[in-house]
């Protein structure tokens, strides 16, 4: 199984490698969530869901069902 | 008349549209519906130098054209309809300096659309502390537009906005970006189809389903020279095209603005660690809301006291000045009290949105979403659904009104046909007045068991509330999109003028909207309890005279009067007629009618009993004793004892008695179909609960 932010620790980074475009809402990839992009993991609800990230400078929360869709590569 | 350049300000969430909206129109604006739908069109008047004026739509607030909300939607059609009245002239797309990358992209999807698009950079007064520095001119050169730079917030800039507004016809439409780069061969044939359509507003037709002019998409797809594409296909093509743009978007921002990084500290991240923590950000959260539900409650009394007494006098003025008659009655027991009964809301009413739009303005709102959407989701709500929820144990009214910025509309309604189950205000005087009379003033383990009973009730309300919910979605086959993505934007100081201008409007919407139902109400309701057919109305004085023969003091023979009146008024026809109905559940038909004046705002319950056992007074303390002493009339034993006052309270607990809140929902949900709903089954619910616990306590 491939490295998605699901599976990033709080404070981790990462660069999106790959968007799984046809399951994640297309709002995400208008808020920045697109391929070469860094992404870190700032803080997680209870359950890791839902997840708080900053994407590109962008600060946005989703669901643990979306962040399963965007893979990465840990930096 | 004179025309009135038509402007549409358009804009992200978050980046202070409405602080811009508020700087150009202040209070010459208002608040409507679009046409059939519960979305709120807000428009105003701004006055430009040399006498012009513009009319300045403020369009709801989106990422991008490419829709996922009713709230979108509109913003779309409008830009593509030509003949809509509100057809923007000009288009004034707000921006927040912190967030230009990502603001620029709705920014290049409006001025493909060939309309003159003024870009306003908000929060410009930010830019020094955050190390930002822009070479405006470059940037106007390159998206080929004006830029004003703004700070709502002080006041800067907005002149200058003017200015470029009435000089709108300045401003070049030539598009950003060319949309046929997305596939070149297919707008290609598009181009060819339909030569004299703008190629992006084709392509919004083609991917959002919507209508402009005589172009949609039947008639697209209609056309044999024209072959769509599969909705897969479409979308990825959307994607193409965020991502195209986001490439125009950062080779221009790499040329026009730099980031000193030193500078830029992220005060967000540090207050996010403790206000979104598993731990402190619950603390945190719960403490907030108490502070909140207490002060709607305490700080709301006065006004509330003071309204009360206001109106009581007056009525009284008017009873005294006006010539006796059934014009004077009507007045002064129908119209007056029923204003009161509408104006007496506006305290807490106020009090809560007040309270609403500083957590909205501030940022924290997001985090209250975030905290708290799993929890919700299980149940059907949102995260977003807990504010609501959570002002409903103040008013339900106020609470249904603050549903209005959840997206998914199947969360949205389970939210509002749940809120009223939720213990308000106006159940405490019934709550208080029949603990007191059935369960005994002793403590058991330390605590007071009234006390006890009544929280009791208050964590029943919640139960009941979050249970339905649970139903509800397992019931409701409403199908609407279940994506989460949620902003979490910068913590703001709320800005005085946005608070004060939300709390106005949302008020102004109450009075307007609900007021007109409650206040017809309550004066059906006193006609009914005023008047009655036949001989034992007409001639209650002289029946009552004749039965004690002048052995009762004045003031007391007046109540016993008022009391055989209201016994056999319409009102106390129906109450007689229910009580077959009630008594089941262990009620008179006094109780009855208590119950039935109920709807229109449950505290009437006790002022009803009042009149009914003819103790003239609401002192508390009297009507308790009167109504300790009452029999019941089929099993003998005081009227309220264990079972039939917890009946009663099961009752009041469920039961859908408030015809305000109706009105309300009617019109949050554009529709009659749910309140009529919400009455039949909390009532019926409620009317099935109380008979099981009388049958089985009794």
């Amino acid at each position: 199984m491939s490295f998605t932010i699901a599976h990033l620790k709080r404070g981790q980074k990462g660069i999106i490698k790959n968007v799984f475009m046809n399951d994640v809402p297309l709002k995400l990839l208008e808020m920045g969530c697109l391929p070469g992009n860094e992404v870190e993991l700032v803080q997680t609800a209870p359950f890791r869901d839902p997840m708080y990230l900053n994407i590109h400078g962008c600060h946005l929360a989703i669901r643990k069902e979306t962040a399963l869709l965007i893979e990465i590569d840990l930096i | 008349m004179e025309k009135h350049i038509n402007v549409a300000l358009i804009g992200n969430p978050n980046t202070g549209k409405t602080s811009v909206f508020n700087a150009l129109t202040g209070l010459r604006q208002q608040v409507g519906n679009y046409p059939g739908i519960t979305v709120e069109k807000k428009e105003g008047i701004c006055k430009l130098s040399r006498g012009s004026k513009a009319h300045i739509l403020d369009l709801p607030g989106t990422y991008s054209l490419n829709a996922s909300s009713l709230d979108e939607n509109i913003v779309i059609e409008l830009l593509l309809n030509k003949n809509d009245k509100d057809y923007p002239d000009v288009a004034v797309v707000v921006s927040d300096v912190e967030n230009l990358k990502r603001n620029l992209l709705l920014f290049t999807q409006i001025k493909d659309l060939e309309i003159p698009t003024i870009l306003v950079i908000n929060m410009a007064d930010r830019m020094k502390k955050k190390g930002i520095t822009l070479d405006v001119t470059k940037l106007e050169e390159k998206l080929k537009t004006k830029v004003a730079l703004v700070s709502a917030r002080q006041g800067s800039g907005i002149e200058e906005l003017k200015e470029l507004i009435l000089n709108y016809k300045n401003i070049s439409t030539e598009p950003c970006l060319k949309a046929s780069v997305m596939d070149l061969e297919y707008f290609e044939r598009l181009r060819k189809v339909f030569p004299n359509q703008s190629l992006y507003k084709l392509w919004l037709v083609i991917t959002q389903d919507i209508n402009f002019g005589n172009v949609n998409r039947q008639s697209l797809n209609k056309n044999p020279d024209f072959q769509m594409k599969s909705n897969n296909d479409l979308k990825r093509l959307q994607q193409k095209e965020t991502i195209l743009r986001y490439q125009f978007i950062n080779g221009l921002l790499k040329s026009v603005m730099t980031v000193d990084l030193n500078k830029a500290t992220d005060f967000r991240i540090k207050l996010d660690r403790i206000l979104t923590h598993k731990v402190w950000g619950y603390l945190i959260f719960f403490s907030i809301m108490l502070i909140i539900f207490q002060a709607i409650y305490n700080w709301s009394t006065y006004p509330m006291d003071l309204i009360d007494g206001s109106f009581a006098t007056l009525s009284e003025w008017v009873k005294n000045s006006l010539p006796a008659g059934p014009f004077n009655n009507l007045v002064a027991e129908g119209i007056i009290p029923g204003l009161s009964g509408v104006v007496i809301f506006i305290p807490q009413i106020a009090f809560l949105f007040l309270f609403i739009s500083i957590l909205e303005e501030s940022g924290y709102m997001s985090r209250v979403v975030f905290l708290m959407d799993r929890i919700m989701r299980r149940f059907g709500l949102s995260g977003k659904s807990v504010v609501p929820l959570v002002s409903g144990t103040a008013c339900a009214i106020p609470a249904v009104m603050a549903t209005r910025n959840i997206e998914n509309w199947k969360e949205r309604l389970i939210t509002i046909l749940v809120i009223p189950f939720t213990t308000c205000a106006a159940r405490l005087p019934v709550y208080l007045i029949i603990i007191a009379l059935v369960i005994p003033d002793s403590t058991f383990l330390g605590f007071n068991l009234q006390g006890l009973t009544l929280m009791l009730f208050y964590i029943l309300g919640f139960g009941i509330a979050i249970f339905s919910a649970w139903v509800l979605n397992q019931v409701l086959d409403i199908k609407s999109k279940s994506y989460f993505v949620v902003e979490m934007p910068n913590y703001k100081l709320p800005m005085l003028k946005n608070l004060a201008l939300n709390v106005i409007e949302k008020t102004k919407s109450f009075v307007l909207g609900a007021g007109k139902i409650i206040m017809a109400i309550s004066i059906i309701l006193w006609v009914l309890a005023s008047y009655g057919p036949g001989d034992e109305f007409e001639n209650a004085e002289e029946i009552i005279a004749s039965q004690h023969m002048g052995d009762l003091p004045d003031a007391e023979l007046e109540q016993e009067i008022a009391s055989h009146k209201l016994k056999y008024s319409y009102i106390g026809i129906v109450g007689r007629g229910i009580e077959p109905l009630v008594t089941p559940l262990g009620y008179d038909w006094k109780i009855g009618i208590a119950i039935v004046s109920s709807f229109a705002a449950r505290e009437v319950f006790v002022g009803t009993l009042a009149t009914i056992y003819s103790v003239g007074s609401d002192e508390e303390e009297t009507i308790k004793k009167r109504m300790a002493g009452e029999e019941n009339p089929v099993l003998g034993g005081p009227l309220f004892n264990f079972a039939s006052g917890i009946s009663l309270l099961l009752f009041y607990a469920f039961a859908m008695q408030c015809m305000s809140t109706l009105a309300v929902v009617k019109k949050e949900t554009n529709s009659w179909k749910w309140p009529i709903l919400q009455l039949v089954i909390m009532s019926g619910f409620a009317y099935f609960v109380a008979l099981i616990a009388f049958q089985s306590l009794k």
